[in-house]
């Protein structure tokens, strides 16, 4: 009641500050080191086509503030010109009657021929551009310190049996295996790894982006869980809670020896100074070689009043997919450029085999939606879902099963 | 002095600057508290998601409410953190009160001290608390060091107890303002009749219990409806200390309500969660007032 109170409150304040408009407005999270440098250049590139650049950045919460941000400015009538929206959240706002095309802006940059088909689809409603990608996370990633494998004689698993041997050859070792932060979000992008590495990629596309209801009770359910519950044991007591970079700097600190996390998590590494291929690793999880699981950060367009604004927001929209901007951003976010066929030449190792897979694997169609970011089902599911993977994860009393036929109920939240 | 014809005219003035100057806010509450309640409540029979909208959809939102297994944990702690909550902190508050009581040397930096943790927001109590209950950091660690091997405290990252962690920095933060309320009652309280009593040989927790604890009547009433209001509407304890983790094992109304209707886009079940909130104020509130005022107009 008291939150829904401040936010109107908020919303109704805004209203009076509308009046103020002809620049491009860009709501944004990106507010952490190599992410700000990425939006700075964003905004030099479109002060240069003469355009004014209006910072709306609300850092925090992955976004969730954000987010809270953009409704209020919705609900008001005065949406900026872009925000971060990814995934099916694209498809909801697009529900919502509040997103413009962006057409004439794809068919003058060729869009259809650059980008990917899976790309395509995410950022189209019912057949219209609504919003431009700017990257591709790839989430599948095991990140590895070399060194202390190496005290076991081991090197970098690549299928579950390895994964628990060298685990198990770690901890007599005194080592503490596996770097994990206990929040939500975490917790199913382990999840998800697991069930890609464990079930495969049709199994994945059964479970997390159709809600089969007979695969997601099924035996390999229960086998996913179990290998999933399996590796608590190999993280510490106080992971509850902890946030992704300060799990990665166990890794990179020498404190644990493996972390399942996107490639963000390479951002941290390359701060603190290591050398991709020799002071860490990154390789994709365990049974997960041929597939990969994107997470595409893009941004979507709003219906506004102001044509001078307008004008605007096809600029921006055309510098976002522009191979320029792409190569700039994404050396500095740790992800790869979306457009097919992208000069990799400046990108470091993990940057060239994220590229080179997920050529590969668009090729085969084993390129599947990243669920715990969002980009496979609808927020209310994906958070039903979330809550039981969980619930799951710090409940040792509750069995795969149970969890199976609770994931059966979850999937139903419409 | 004042000419017999001038009360007339402040007459005027009088009867009407009162609703003048009361009139803003009047219309403020009217419309930010009452207004926006009634829209909420509207809200949760609407298939609201991402924003509000005004499809009519009847009580599916509250048939989803009821269907979900995390509106149930949040009851439910609400019920265990508002019990112990409520209880531990009269208790705790009423015992220090009358050990206060007792003439003691310092009495006012003690008082200072235990009245101190109210200063603090629940932000900076949750964190501290986090702090000192996390196993690989506060007094699981200590314990560790000084050599007690055996010893665990892990209730913060254990789902079964961590609603139980909340209670206790909801106890550390409020049971001293407890104590200031009762010790202003027991100082209230006429010297002559203890004296009566105790030359009638009555023992001391004799008089307590029977004769001080029944005049503090008005003080228990008042320090029930701050304190449950408080239990109800705590949020920014348990997302500071908990984070309503692990998993949603110490979530409690507030938080699901938010979770859901700003980041989960289901603004709808949101409403309906809140609408649910106010309904259980309302069902302790309103009996009270209807007894208060009922007694305040017979008296």
């Amino acid at each position: 009641m008291q939150t829904l109170r401040i936010t109107l409150c908020a919303a109704a304040m805004t209203v009076a500050f509308a009046a103020n408009a002809a620049e491009v407005e860009v709501l944004h999270w990106w507010t952490s080191g190599g992410e700000a440098k990425a939006a700075g250049e964003l905004k030099k590139m479109l002060e240069a086509k003469g355009d004014k650049w209006k910072d709306f950045a609300v850092a925090g919460g992955a976004g969730e503030n954000a987010m809270t941000a953009l409704k209020t400015r919705v609900v008001s009538g005065n949406p900026p010109a872009a925000a971060q929206i990814k995934g099916p959240a694209i498809q909801e706002w697009g529900d919502e009657g509040v997103l413009t095309s962006l057409d004439d802006v794809a068919k003058a940059d060729g869009w259809d021929k650059v980008l990917p088909g899976v790309v395509i689809n995410t950022m189209k409603y019912k057949g219209h551009y609504v919003a431009a990608p700017v990257n591709v996370h790839r989430v599948n990633w095991l990140w590895v310190n070399p060194e202390l494998l190496k005290k076991v004689g081991a090197k970098a698993p690549t299928t579950w049996d390895a994964f628990f041997k060298t685990a198990e050859a770690l901890q007599k070792a005194g080592i503490q295996p596996v770097a994990y932060g206990g929040q939500p979000w975490q917790d199913a992008t382990v999840f998800e790894t697991v069930l890609l590495g464990v079930g495969g990629v049709d199994f994945y596309k059964k479970t997390l982006v159709n809600l089969d209801q007979g695969a997601l009770k099924s035996a390999t359910m229960v086998k996913v869980l179990e290998t999933y519950k399996k590796i608590k044991p190999l993280t510490d007591k106080n992971s509850a809670g902890r946030e992704w970079n300060l799990a990665t700097s166990m890794v990179i600190n020498g404190k644990a020896a493996m972390q399942f996390m996107g490639d963000w998590a390479k951002g941290e590494f390359l701060a603190a100074g290591k050398v991709p291929g020799k002071d860490f690793l990154c390789v994709a999880a365990p049974g997960t070689a041929n597939a990969y699981t994107f997470n595409i950060d893009s941004f979507a367009m709003f219906k506004l009043s102001n044509k001078d604004a307008e004008k605007g927001q096809k600029d921006l929209a055309s510098v976002l997919v522009s191979p320029q901007f792409q190569e700039i951003f994404n050396l500095n976010k740790g992800s790869i450029p979306v457009r097919l066929g992208a000069d990799m030449s400046k990108f470091d190792e993990c940057g060239k085999q994220s590229a080179k897979d997920f050529a590969a694997d668009s090729k085969s169609g084993t390129l599947v939606p990243s669920f715990a970011h969002g980009m496979a089902v609808h927020s209310a599911t994906q958070g039903a879902i979330y809550d039981v993977v969980s619930q799951f994860w710090n409940d040792d009393n509750m069995t795969a099963k149970a969890a199976a036929e609770k994931l059966a109920v979850a999937a139903k939240t419409m | 002095m004042s000419s017999p014809t001038q009360p007339a005219q402040y007459g005027f003035a009088e009867r009407w600057l009162p609703r003048l100057v009361l009139a803003p806010s009047f219309l403020l509450t009217l419309i930010f508290i009452y207004g926006f309640i009634t829209w909420n409540g509207y809200l949760s029979f609407t298939s609201s998601r991402l924003l509000p909208s005004f499809n009519w959809a009847g009580l599916t939102q509250y048939h989803a409410l009821f269907a979900l297994e995390r509106w149930w944990v949040a009851v439910k702690n609400l019920f265990i953190f508002g019990g112990l909550f409520i209880g531990g902190a009269m208790a705790i508050g009423i015992a220090l009160a009358i050990l206060l009581d007792q003439k003691i040397r310092a009495e006012g930096a003690l008082r200072t001290i235990y009245l101190y943790p109210m200063a603090l927001s629940f932000i900076v109590t949750g964190t501290a608390w986090k702090w000192m209950l996390n196993p690989g950091l506060g007094l699981e660690k200590l314990m560790h060091d000084w050599g007690f091997t055996n010893f665990t405290f892990d209730w913060l990252v254990n789902s079964d107890m961590s609603i139980y962690t909340v209670v206790i920095a909801g106890l550390w933060q409020s049971s001293g303002f407890v104590m200031a309320l009762f010790l202003a009652g027991l100082r209230g309280i006429d010297d002559s009749i203890i004296k009566a009593a105790q030359i009638d040989g009555a023992s001391l927790p004799r008089i307590y219990w029977k004769i001080i604890l029944p005049a503090l009547r008005p003080v228990f009433f008042s320090t029930l409806m701050i304190l449950s209001h408080i239990a109800i509407k705590s949020f920014d304890l348990v997302v500071a200390l908990t984070g309503g983790g692990p998993g949603f094992a110490s979530d409690v109304p507030a938080t699901f309500m938010y979770a859901m209707a700003f980041t989960r886009g289901q603004m709808g079940l949101g409403a309906a969660s809140a609408t649910m909130m106010l309904m259980t104020v309302a069902a302790m509130v309103v009996p009270y007032l209807y007894s208060e005022l009922r007694r305040s107009r017979n008296a």
